[in-house]
């Protein structure tokens, strides 16, 4: 249906940026999740493809044509709020109407394309009632309606399942997955849910404090993070990122006394790295506890999370932390010293000045 | 609940306790009397005055007061009509006809003959040109600039609506020496339009704050789904905000309907002839021989009949807009 195309678009309050210079090329049908804190621009940059928040600088592009400048009401888009923005004064069917009435259509063709809408997601029945009387889950599915009804180039979803509660927001994060995929609809969505972004995404664009610190498919982000931000931020809990010093051989001394040698095809790249400092870091999967590991540390706790377990493991310090996630049927006590490996497929390097990973 | 003894059915119906028993029925009958001595009070002295109305003179000044007496329409006829005394043997002849009028005869009752009509519509008409005109105008500018200043970054935003605010700062009579000499020089003197422009002035600061804070109330989410789903901002305005903010409007409406329908000292300095409106010519009927009790009453039986009707038909919207929003449905 449409593509779009963000060019050096930034956004600027005086002096503040709230959105730094950002390229994104979003392709024909493609779910893109703004994955980031809250503050961190997301919702400003959605909203400048909608046209609610001037930009700055930098063009937007909309199939092509250059849509900068134009009113949202001229721009062939929708929009799912987060608190959903049901008209109160009107009812079900008026809401999902609402978007066709602004093209002046025949009454008839809006009450069929009204009930083929309802009936997709399933509320034809509510057509009546005003939002108020609804269930939450309810007015979603009517948001979501009214954005679907209009058969727009791209819809754009501002944390559409924020306000649901937790067991709903399932359900209904599958269902709008789906409808996106049968629509083949371009989706621009704004979360603050990594779960979600991982769930949903084709690309994710991860963003904090108005930059863009990765954009790549949810496998990229998880396991090649560009930045520490991103290591950090994806993944319940984030990686494993240990500050080691350049020591005599290509090894690092790490916390705890304990020295790591980097994979060979890393060892060049890693000796690039300016300053004696270097961020490893790994995902609490790629610990490979063993009794003639590399690496020791002593365990601080050990969560039990159901199908699997959780392991904290000190090194050295309580500051210096490694989370291993291990079978949950291995016995492993508080205080216990352990050896562990890093599988070597699974580690990943970090420049601590730039903040960068290491390529 | 016979129907389904406990034990064999869940019991699914819940009873509020602190809704039964008699220290609820206790609060409910202290509702009902304070409510009911407060419309008392509030009802006595328009009960009073609609009596008065119908009262002939000897009824009015009798002491004790008379509950029971013969109604009349003689305060109806000194209010809306203009007479001179005839002889004695005139008003018999005049009596004495078969199809003679009811306000001639009850004029003729009394010695008079009815001349023409009084001035008292033409001012009460005035009164509705000037207080509906005034409100309608203060209320649609109050609405427009309310919105610009919860919407849009106004430059000065706060400057203006403390410079709006200030205009109610002082007692408006304070200025009408300085408002009587620009109204003469202006020619605004004994206009319509003059009485239109300084009511709509007075209202606006009210109108403004007032409405601002319902439209504040008001998540622009709305405008913004409005926006995308192909709206421009104007129709927006009109289809998403306008229907919401309307509980709001009503209530500022009644409020400018009511000052402007009853500003007496500016009616009073400002007008003469032409655009007298009610409330400064009804004192004048206080007549030359004694005070016409009977017609004053009538008159502002009259006078208060269009607030009434305004109020009645907006009622619904007025309960939640008086409270300023502070009662959610």
């Amino acid at each position: 249906m449409a593509n779009i195309e963000l060019q050096q678009v930034e956004k600027r309050f005086g002096e503040a940026y709230a959105v730094r210079p950002l390229d994104l090329h979003i392709q024909d049908g493609e779910f893109i999740a703004l994955l980031g804190p809250s503050g961190c621009g997301k919702t400003t940059t959605l909203r400048m493809i909608a046209g609610l928040e001037t930009i700055s600088n930098g063009r937007i592009l909309l199939n092509g044509q250059d849509v900068t400048r134009l009113r949202p009401s001229e721009r062939d888009i929708a929009m799912v709020f987060q608190f959903f923005a049901l008209y109160p004064h009107l009812s079900v069917w008026e809401n999902i109407a609402f978007p066709l009435k602004s093209q002046g259509e025949r009454r008839d063709s809006v009450d069929k394309q009204v009930r083929d809408v309802a009936g997709l997601l399933q509320i034809d029945s509510l057509l009546k009632l005003r939002p108020g009387a609804l269930s939450s889950g309810d007015q979603q599915r009517v948001a979501l309606a009214r954005a679907l009804v209009r058969r727009p180039a791209c819809f754009l979803m501002d944390e559409p399942l924020g306000a649901l509660d937790a067991d709903f927001r399932e359900t209904m994060r599958s269902d709008i997955k789906k409808l996106m995929l049968d629509q083949r609809a371009t989706t621009v969505y704004v979360t603050h849910d990594q779960i979600e972004a991982m769930a949903m995404a084709d690309r994710i664009v991860v963003m904090s404090q108005g930059v863009v610190q990765q954009i790549g498919t949810p496998a990229q982000v998880y396991h090649d993070p560009a930045t520490l931000f991103v290591a950090r931020f994806i993944g319940s809990p984030g990686m494993n990122l240990l500050t080691g010093t350049r020591g005599s051989d290509n090894a690092l001394n790490l916390p705890g006394g304990n020295s790591y040698v980097p994979p060979p095809v890393w060892q060049g790249r890693v000796n690039h790295i300016e300053g004696e400092a270097v961020v490893i870091g790994f995902r609490p999967e790629a610990v490979d506890i063993q009794p003639d590991g590399a690496l020791t540390g002593q365990i601080f706790s050990v969560d039990l999370h159901g199908s699997y377990t959780m392991l904290v493991i000190t090194l050295g310090s309580e500051t210096n932390v490694v989370q291993a996630r291990v079978n949950r049927d291995d016995d492993y006590q508080v205080g216990q010293q352990v050896r562990f490996d890093v599988k070597p497929d699974m580690v990943r390097f970090f420049d601590p000045k730039t903040e960068k990973a290491v390529s | 609940m016979a129907a389904s003894p406990i034990g064999s059915n869940p019991v699914i119906v819940a009873t509020r306790v602190d809704k039964v028993g008699t220290r609820a029925n206790v609060a409910r009958i202290i509702r009902v009397v304070v409510s009911l001595a407060f419309a008392l009070v509030s009802l006595i002295p328009i009960s009073w005055m609609v009596v008065t109305a119908f009262k002939a003179r000897s009824d009015i000044v009798s002491a004790p007061p008379k509950i029971f007496f013969t109604p009349t329409l003689e305060g109806f006829v000194n209010l809306l009509t203009n007479r001179v005394q005839i002889p004695q043997d005139q008003a018999k002849a005049k009596l004495a006809q078969p199809n003679l009028p009811l306000f001639d005869r009850i004029a003729a009752e009394r010695g008079q003959a009815i001349t023409g009509p009084s001035q008292y519509t033409g001012r009460v008409l005035n009164s509705l040109i000037i207080a509906g005109a005034s409100t309608v105008l203060s209320t649609v500018l109050g609405t427009l600039a309310a919105y610009a200043f919860s919407r849009f970054n106004v430059p000065g935003k706060s400057d203006l609506l403390f410079f709006i605010l200030s205009t109610r700062m002082l007692p408006p009579v304070v200025v009408t020496i300085p408002i009587f000499l620009m109204y003469r020089d202006l020619g605004l003197r004994d206009t319509h339009l003059g009485l239109i422009l300084l009511y709509t002035v007075f209202n606006l600061s009210f109108s403004v704050w007032l409405l601002k804070g319902f439209i504040d109330e008001i998540p622009k989410e709305y405008e913004e789904a409005a926006l995308v789903d192909g709206y421009t901002r104007l129709q927006a305005f009109g289809k998403v905000v306008l229907p919401q903010a309307i509980t709001g409007i009503a209530a500022t409406f009644v409020f400018c309907l009511i000052f402007a329908w009853n500003e007496y000292a500016f009616a009073l300095m400002l007008t003469t002839e032409r655009a007298r409106t009610a409330p400064p010519s009804i004192p004048t009927m206080l007549g030359s021989g004694g005070i016409e009790w009977s017609a004053i009453a009538a008159g502002s039986l009259g006078f208060l009949i269009p607030v009434v009707i305004v109020t009645f038909a907006l009622r619904d919207y007025l309960l939640r807009g008086v409270t300023f929003g502070a009662l959610k449905k």
